[in-house]
């Protein structure tokens, strides 16, 4: 697909994830969709495992971010 | 939004994508028939759009009592338009509301109203909540739930009418009793808006229906709310109402779409066969359901405990596994729903109840 790294130079060559922990209501959609990056654990609480994830991870974050449903994670490169 | 804790721009969706996706709005107007030899959609303003490839995505509608179209402080809830009528409504002194329907429409907006310390009744004719999807004893769960906030909870019994002069007064329900009101939400179910594929073609039956690989006729997908297919991983043909399961129909019938264009014959390949996944806020709790549990499934208790604020269970029949839900679990349901995925039985979940000491 063309449009794969399209968007890339958006973000430079880093990735930076932020979740707003306040928003964040833990229902673990980011899980579902990058579980290498985001991890919800018994004790309720959304875990961010890597903060600064390799470009093969990007896309799959970026869809994550767009499905989070309470718009908690914002992306910063 | 409906406990005012959302201001509605927040609902707005993600901006900044247009000018990168190249497509049009066309806002204001509502599509109003469907001409498959021609490739043409007809609109309402007159015009006719061509086109090569088309998704259909036209969501559903709620579903009314019938004759209370004319009785004010009678509301469904799908739109923001309904959200900020009721809204309101509230603001404008309603305090004795009726929630027709105990699904998971009524049952969140009977939390959120009495949240906002509003007297709730709901009235839901199943034996117990969501019954037919949960089964009774997680309906009863939940049921148990809302009268522990102090909604008072009427199962069994179907709504008679709503009466009142020119706005609502009362509900009267089947067994004879009534219950004052201002304000009636109703939450029984939508119906998809095929209306305007009347005489298209198109096999319509509660939804537009497509072939295993989300396509309804050559060019044509459908996705989301609106759209129903044989999903072979659960051997039924299903219409899901998730709101997860849209976005991840949407992207699938468009990379079908674009297949048929580029005349892939492989169709098996683009089998949907996912997993839906669903979640419901309601007081602290949040309730997330992987999979698609049937009426006579057989249910375990695999963490936890039922009256315990935290739990998960499966269900299953033939040795396989249905679905799983868990409140206040998300985690769970997530790896769960990896496992459905890949085939989990029921003897493994078996195992996994007797290792909680479930
Ligand atoms: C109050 C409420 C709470 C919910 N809570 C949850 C939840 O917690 N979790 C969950 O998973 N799901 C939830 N859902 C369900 C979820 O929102 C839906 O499954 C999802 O919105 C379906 O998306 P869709 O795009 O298929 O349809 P829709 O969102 O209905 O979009 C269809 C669009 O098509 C337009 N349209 C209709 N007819 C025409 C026409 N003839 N021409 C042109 N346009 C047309 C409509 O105006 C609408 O904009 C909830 C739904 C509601 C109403
Ligand atoms: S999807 Fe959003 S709200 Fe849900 S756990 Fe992830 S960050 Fe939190």
């Amino acid at each position: 697909m063309t449009g794969e790294n399209r968007f890339q130079s958006r973000w430079g060559s880093e990735m930076r994830v932020v979740v707003d922990f306040d928003l964040c209501e833990s229902n673990a959609v980011c899980m579902g969709i990058a579980p290498e990056v985001f991890e919800v654990r018994d004790d309720d609480f959304l875990y961010v495992l890597q903060e600064e994830p390799p470009p093969e991870l990007w896309d799959r974050v970026r869809d994550a971010a767009a499905r989070c449903p309470k718009q908690a994670i914002t992306l910063e490169g | 939004m409906l406990t005012g804790e959302w201001e509605p721009a927040r609902t707005a969706l993600p901006s900044g994508t247009d000018e990168r996706l190249d497509l049009d709005w066309e806002l204001g107007v509502r599509a109003t028939g469907l001409d498959l030899d021609e490739q043409v959609v007809r609109l309402d303003d007159g015009r006719e759009l061509f086109y090569d490839g088309l998704i259909i995505a036209t969501g559903a509608s709620p579903r009314r009592l019938p004759g209370t179209e004319d009785l004010a402080g009678v509301f469904t809830l799908r739109t923001l338009d309904d959200v900020a009528a009721i809204r309101a409504a509230i603001d404008a002194g309603a305090r004795r509301v009726v929630v027709v329907g105990a699904g998971f429409i009524g049952a969140e907006v009977a939390a959120s109203c009495r949240e906002q310390g509003l007297d709730v009744t709901m009235v839901e004719p199943l034996p117990q909540p969501l019954s037919r999807v949960l089964g009774e004893r997680v309906g009863a769960v939940i049921a148990d739930l809302h009268r522990a906030h102090g909604v008072d909870v009427r199962l069994g019994v179907g709504v008679e009418g709503i009466e009142g002069d020119g706005r609502v007064e009362r509900v009267a329900l089947a067994d004879g009793s009534t219950v004052d009101a201002d304000l009636v939400v109703v939450g029984i179910g939508v119906v998809p808006n095929t209306g305007w594929l009347e005489g298209s073609g198109l096999e319509l039956e509660d939804g537009v229906v497509c072939d295993e690989t989300t396509l309804a006729a050559p060019g044509v997908v459908a996705a989301g709310d609106v759209a129903r297919w044989p999903n072979a991983r659960f051997g039924e043909t299903m219409r899901v109402e998730h709101w997860e399961h849209a976005l991840d129909m949407a992207m699938h019938a468009a990379r079908r779409l674009l297949a048929w264009g580029e005349g892939v014959t492989d169709v098996a390949a683009f089998a949907y066969e996912p997993v839906p996944w669903f979640w419901s806020d309601q007081y602290d709790r949040k309730i997330q359901l992987a999979g698609r549990p049937g009426p006579d499934d057989e249910m375990v208790v695999i963490a936890g405990a039922l009256d315990d604020e935290r739990f998960c269970v499966a269900y299953g029949r033939d040795e396989r596994v249905t679905a799983v839900l868990a409140v206040n679990m998300a985690a769970r349901v997530v790896r769960y729903r990896r496992a459905l995925a890949d085939g989990l039985t029921w003897s493994q979940v078996l195992e996994d109840a007797a290792a909680s000491g479930s």
